[in-house]
């Protein structure tokens, strides 16, 4: 009965949301506001609906109910209750009810937070959010319904792929979401903007933090991805240019570049058209990253089934939502008017070349996943693109960008002087070199390139920091004042260069792991050793044990620096009784910001074990460098001026900026 | 600057950006693929040694042999031909006699010893690599049900 009110509760989301598309729209173009007002009511009403039947599924879950499929397929009775709970989005219906809870819970916040919006673009935003909400309903309800029950009851469940049993589950998926559904709001805010022909600094203003806040959690999202993949799948990698990864990323790159392109268009009126279509792109793209793993098409670790009708529905959505888009685009951009102009050596300059050089890196990526596709299509063919592609294109055009990072924020609006910022930034320069060195020769040697991309990283750092040093004086005024002035610095200037910080740190945490990372795979008895990164590890041999769901082998090693003992490490394989499948679980100990990493591999006749031991030098960077970016993403949304309800278009002309002299 | 100066400027530096990643993209292309085969289709394929290729098909049944060390030898097979297949490291958890598996890697010159250095087998116990089950699906081989399963 309960799965039933479930089931229910997303069909009358479905007619709500339908309502809720099609009602504000004539509302807004009629000025009628109990017309308008109903986008606000049935936002609300979607998403407790659809909540509702999310918490249906997780009670289903919970409770072991095997009399639902998904929960057969997906469950079993004796799993933690962590996994039961996360087990509801490890799979490919639930994960889409998930998909849509986001989906509802982001235009409920437009709903509730978006009262400083003009009454018609908020009805048109609630609309278009409708109209995805409703498409996106009718493809759970139709192809991938979560609520089938079965007849004969059985037993047992199969048991959740245990891959996914992991921690990771509970929090990437939703992460995910949170980055990748959120573009919709700035996509809704792009197409409501062209079905008003208006646009305008105050439309940038008000797209700016909800970019942000989905970007904050894209990042996230995506990091918390590699990390999970990086100590689950047990090959030691943290990135593996996989396309469901590169579906995730490709949104993450356009979206960072919307959130520059809407700075340029908030503060100089500048660059409208082409931040609308970078809202409309940025979606696309997430949509586009959903049919992909959602349809099948990809062989991939995230595909969790293969039904040609739900890939063919997807690709229906995608065609008309981004199509649509498009079209609406071509038909209406003419008219909106071309904002400030600004010398090719300015701040807006400078962001230009970010968005090109972000979206031309998007379109590689986007061009390396597909072409397997399209040419098996076309020729029968069948080829892998892989990390060698994606390194050479993705990599060389990042580098131009990387470079220019510390010199954007100081380049000032209008003309800037590059010159100057140059001379500003020596100091930046020096201390990346220095830095660079000091790092390279810690680690022993190794290729001259390593070396220029620690330089590069430690200068991106440096440079971010001489921005807040210029802005608040420091070593020009007394310390007091300093102080003062950078505590009166508004928020999003700490925000972009926590953000270039954190980037920074990311890229020395690539470079240091991919040149210094040291690999051994040896065949251990009990008592043998092996050196790695520093430390000695000595095998002292297997032992059995058993998990609630699984039985696994663990192999004990002790870890010694210079003959003193300094900590001990486990690393198993699993097998899992209920779908007899194997797992590698990894023994990963932590030393600052570096990891020693050993895998089990097969055992041996003799008694012996062959073990993988990877030294990881300063892998700890890529996320922490990632948690830094995201705090940037936080702070720059706490900034005064871009709280969620924006001030009003007739605000914003009597209130300057503060800001301190330079 | 004139106003057309400016934009003239911004639009060639960004077109001729553009024009310089469509060429990387393309000299990446003939670089850095790998075409994937069958063992069936290698004797009409004409490689060059040292061509880095995906090799797919089954793990041929009694053929896994641990030599010393870490290097093992086994056989992928379309259930027509076979290609003798060497790797050093470990296994993939999934890696069984009778499975699907992908290993990409080279031939050595002068040698029908296709020496792997990534060998994949993913992460479902009925899980058949597509490529390999498109191809050997295409040749009548039947898979044992497998895809009933899922």
């Amino acid at each position: 009965m309960i799965i039933e009110l479930g089931h229910y509760a997303l069909v009358l989301a479905l007619g709500v949301s339908i309502l809720q598309a099609i009602m504000p729209v004539f509302g807004a173009a009629r000025a009628d506001r109990a017309l308008m007002e109903i986008g606000t009511v049935a936002a609300k009403a979607t998403f407790l609906l659809v909540a509702l039947s999310f918490g249906v599924l997780t009670y289903a879950h919970v409770t072991s109910d095997f009399s639902v499929q998904n929960v057969w397929e997906n469950s079993h009775s004796q799993i933690p209750l962590i996994y039961k709970f996360s087990g509801v989005w490890g799979n490919h219906e639930g994960s889409m009810l998930l998909w849509m809870l986001i989906l509802t819970f982001f235009s409920a916040l437009v709903a509730v937070f978006g009262d400083n919006l003009p009454d018609t673009l908020k009805a048109n935003v609630l609309a278009v959010q409708a109209w995805i909400a409703s498409a996106f309903s009718l493809f759970i309800l139709l192809t991938s319904n979560p609520f089938n029950r079965l007849v004969d009851v059985p037993g047992e469940g199969r048991d959740l792929n245990p891959v996914l049993q992991d921690i990771g589950l509970a929090i990437h998926p939703p992460l995910l979401y949170l980055g990748y559904v959120g573009f919709s709001v700035c996509f809704s805010f792009a197409v409501a903007a062209l079905i008003e022909g208006r646009i305008d600094a105050a439309w940038a203003r008000w797209v700016r933090p909800w970019t942000l806040a989905a970007w904050t959690c894209l990042t996230a999202g995506i990091a918390m991805g590699s990390y999970w993949a990086y100590y689950e799948l047990g090959w030691g990698g943290w990135w593996f240019w996989d396309p469901v990864e590169n579906a995730s990323f490709i949104p993450w790159l356009a979206g960072t570049a919307l959130l520059h392109s809407a700075l340029v268009m908030e503060k100089r009126e500048a660059l409208k058209i082409w931040t609308v279509l970078l809202a409309i792109l940025t979606f696309s793209m997430s949509l586009l990253g959903t049919f992909l793993v959602r349809s099948g098409v990809l062989t991939s670790v995230h595909a969790f089934a293969t039904d040609p009708t739900r890939g063919v529905f997807i690709l229906v959505i995608l065609i008309l939502f981004i199509g649509g888009a498009f079209s609406l685009f071509a038909f209406r951009a003419a008219h909106l008017k071309a904002g400030g102009l600004f010398a090719p050596i300015s701040r807006e300059g400078a962001l230009v070349l970010n968005n090109l050089i972000l979206t031309t890196a998007a379109a590689t990526v986007l061009t390396g996943t597909l072409y397997p596709l399209v040419l098996e299509a076309l020729t029968g063919a069948k080829i892998s693109v892989g990390a060698p592609f994606f390194n050479m294109t993705f990599g060389l055009l990042m580098l131009p960008l990387l470079l220019a990072v510390p010199f954007g924020p100081l380049l000032a609006w209008k003309r800037g002087d590059l010159l100057g910022a140059g001379q500003r930034l020596f100091a930046a320069v020096a201390i990346g070199l220095a830095a660079g060195c000091a790092i390279y020769y810690a680690q022993h040697g190794g290729p001259i390139m390593a070396l220029a991309g620690l330089v590069l990283g430690a200068y991106m750092i440096a440079g971010s920091l001489t921005e807040l040093f210029l802005r608040s004086g420091i070593g020009k005024v007394a310390g007091s004042v300093a102080l003062r002035r950078l505590a009166g610095l508004p928020r999003s200037v700490f925000g972009t260069a926590l953000a270039h910080i954190g980037l920074g740190v990311t890229l020395i945490g690539i470079v240091a792991v991919t040149a210094f990372e040291t690999e051994h795979i040896v065949e251990m008895k009990p008592g043998m050793t092996t050196d790695a990164g520093g430390y000695t590890l000595r095998f002292d041999g297997l032992r059995d044990g058993k998990g609630p769901n699984y039985t696994e082998q663990s192999g004990h090693f002790t870890v010694m620096r210079a003959g003193v003992i300094v900590t001990e490490m486990w690393s198993s394989k699993r097998l899992y009784t209920a779908r007899r499948m194997p797992t590698t679980e990894a023994g990963i100990k932590t030393f600052g910001s570096s990891q020693l990493y050993v895998s089990l591999g097969d055992g041996m006749a003799d008694g012996g074990v062959v073990v993988r031991i990877w030294w990881k030098p300063m892998i700890l960077c890529i996320w922490g460098g990632a948690l830094v970016m995201m705090m940037g993403g936080a702070v720059s949304l706490s900034d005064r001026r871009l709280r969620i309800g924006a001030p009003s278009r007739a605000k914003k002309q009597k209130r300057p900026v503060l800001e301190p002299a330079q | 600057m004139t106003r057309k100066q400016k934009r003239l400027a911004i639009i060639g530096g960004g077109v001729s950006f553009i024009f310089a990643a469509v060429l990387l993209v393309m000299f990446a292309f003939s670089q850095a693929v790998a075409y994937f085969y069958v063992p069936g289709d290698l004797a009409k394929a004409h490689l060059a040694p040292g061509t880095r290729i995906r090799l797919g098909g089954l793990v041929e049944a009694g053929s896994v042999k641990r030599g010393d060390g870490m290097t093992v030898s086994f056989s992928v097979t379309d259930t027509l031909d076979r290609v003798p297949v060497t790797y050093t490291g470990i296994l993939p958890d999934l890696f069984r006699e009778g499975q699907g598996v992908v290993a990409e890697g080279a031939f050595v010159a002068g040698s029908a010893v296709f020496v792997a250095d990534t060998v994949l087998a993913k992460h479902d116990e009925t899980y058949m690599p597509k490529d390999v089950a498109d191809r050997l699906k295409a040749q009548g081989v039947s898979l044992g049900g497998k895809e009933n399963i899922q």
